[in-house]
């Protein structure tokens, strides 16, 4: 009785279910998509016009923060590195300035040249090439520069070398007149505690796995890096431009990750940054187009 | 009695130029159809060319000044991108595929605009 019941109940059902999945589809199908994605790549064009220059020279940073690495010769040596693949400047190998001691031995000067009320004589500056104690420089004004740079106010009073044109000038006529890329670098130890969320796998009696967003208190300590770069013409000794970034990185407290390999990776995420200020760069990405 | 004439002629005006309305929208969008597939085999400048033809025909149509604006990224010209995002979503204010593709546009125009700082 109830079975060729629910046989002739269903079937018109069906019917029109099937009827209306048909219609959708055919709907579906007359319309089409509405929307495509389609990966692009966005030239940047560089910031500075460096077609003047033939040759690029990373001369030094004045660096500080952590001991453990020494962030002057590593952002040198990587920088050099990374021009001599990716821009079409020749890089001049030479050797790397302490640009702290130039920063002191200039501001030394001052002193002396305020109490003597004129030049001292040749031996009192860096014996860098082109140091300031050469004459007709604008030298740092007498102001103490800290020995050991721990945070960004200790690296403040360092920013005035940059403004030494005669500096850099006497500089860029040693190399014959490249572009010089110099600036300061802080890589700082960073150690925070408090809740993280993370996303936590789970298995239900069925063994279907799940993920769950887990809010845990941890602790966790990593790096700060912050640099900045200063592009000087080394025909006037000028700078062209400037750029600051600030990239940090954590880890589990437990984890022991070497300050040097955090370093390389903080400088991965900067280093196309960096670039795009001398050389065009492709920024890949995906947008949806519309119908 | 001249009421009625103009009436007419009115309404005579009003159901000619429905259809060549509605041809445009039509041709406005096979222009931009024609020219996302284009796009999609690389050819940019073509599509560009469609997609500007489009939004001529049709100046309301938002989708054309979304792709066009995605060509002029593509192209490296982030002014006339800029301007043609602003453009869709002046026309489509609700449209979440135009606004993404703004948001992202904008994190690439923020930071080569940073650099002029």
């Amino acid at each position: 009785m109830i079975g060729p019941h629910r046989k002739t109940s269903s079937t018109p059902r069906r019917l029109v279910l099937a009827c209306v999945t048909a219609m959708l589809a055919a709907f579906v199908a007359a319309c089409g998509t509405d929307y495509f994605e389609i990966p692009i790549e966005t030239p940047i064009q560089p910031k500075l016009d460096v077609s003047p220059f033939q040759r690029v020279l990373v001369i030094g940073f004045v660096a500080g923060g952590t001991d453990d690495v020494d962030a002057n010769q590593e952002t040198v040596r990587l920088l050099r590195s990374q021009l001599r693949t990716k821009s079409s400047l020749k890089v001049i190998d030479a050797d790397i300035l302490p640009l702290m001691d130039v920063a002191r031995d200039q501001s030394q000067q001052v002193g002396t040249i305020d109490e003597s009320n004129g030049p001292r004589g040749e031996g009192g500056a860096a014996p860098r090439p082109a140091s300031a104690n050469s004459s007709g420089g604008e030298r740092i004004q007498g102001v103490s520069l800290p020995s050991n740079i721990k945070d960004e106010k200790d690296l403040e009073p360092y920013e005035r070398l940059f403004a030494n044109t005669a500096y850099w000038k006497r500089i860029g006529e040693e190399f014959q007149n490249p572009l010089i890329v110099t600036g300061t670098v802080l890589f700082t130890n960073r150690s925070t505690s408090g809740f993280v969320q993370r996303d936590q796998e789970t298995f239900d009696s069925l063994g279907r796995r799940r993920v769950m967003p887990m809010r845990t208190y941890m602790e966790r300590k990593g790096f700060i890096l912050r640099p900045k770069f200063v592009f000087i013409d080394g025909r006037t000794g000028a700078t062209m431009y400037s750029e600051s970034y600030r990239e940090e990185i954590l880890y589990n407290a437990q984890q022991n990750t070497p300050a040097l390999s955090s370093y390389f990776e903080l400088m991965d995420r900067l280093v196309p940054n960096f670039l795009s200020a001398l050389s065009s760069q492709k920024i890949r990405g995906t947008r949806v187009l519309l119908k | 009695m001249k009421a009625p004439v103009l009436a007419i002629v009115a309404s005579a005006v009003v159901l000619a130029a429905a259809p060549s309305f509605a041809d445009a929208k039509k041709e406005a969008k096979s222009q931009v159809e024609f020219g996302i597939s284009v796009a999609q085999r690389g050819l940019w400048h073509e599509a560009i060319y469609r997609w500007e033809k489009a939004t001529q025909i049709d100046p309301t149509y938002a989708a054309a000044y979304n792709d066009l604006a995605i060509g002029y990224e593509h192209e490296g010209q982030l002014d006339k991108a800029r301007k043609a995002y602003e453009k869709a979503l002046e026309l489509d204010p609700n449209n979440s595929q135009v606004r993404q593709n703004y948001e992202l546009f904008k994190e690439i125009n923020d930071r080569t605009a940073q650099k002029d700082k």
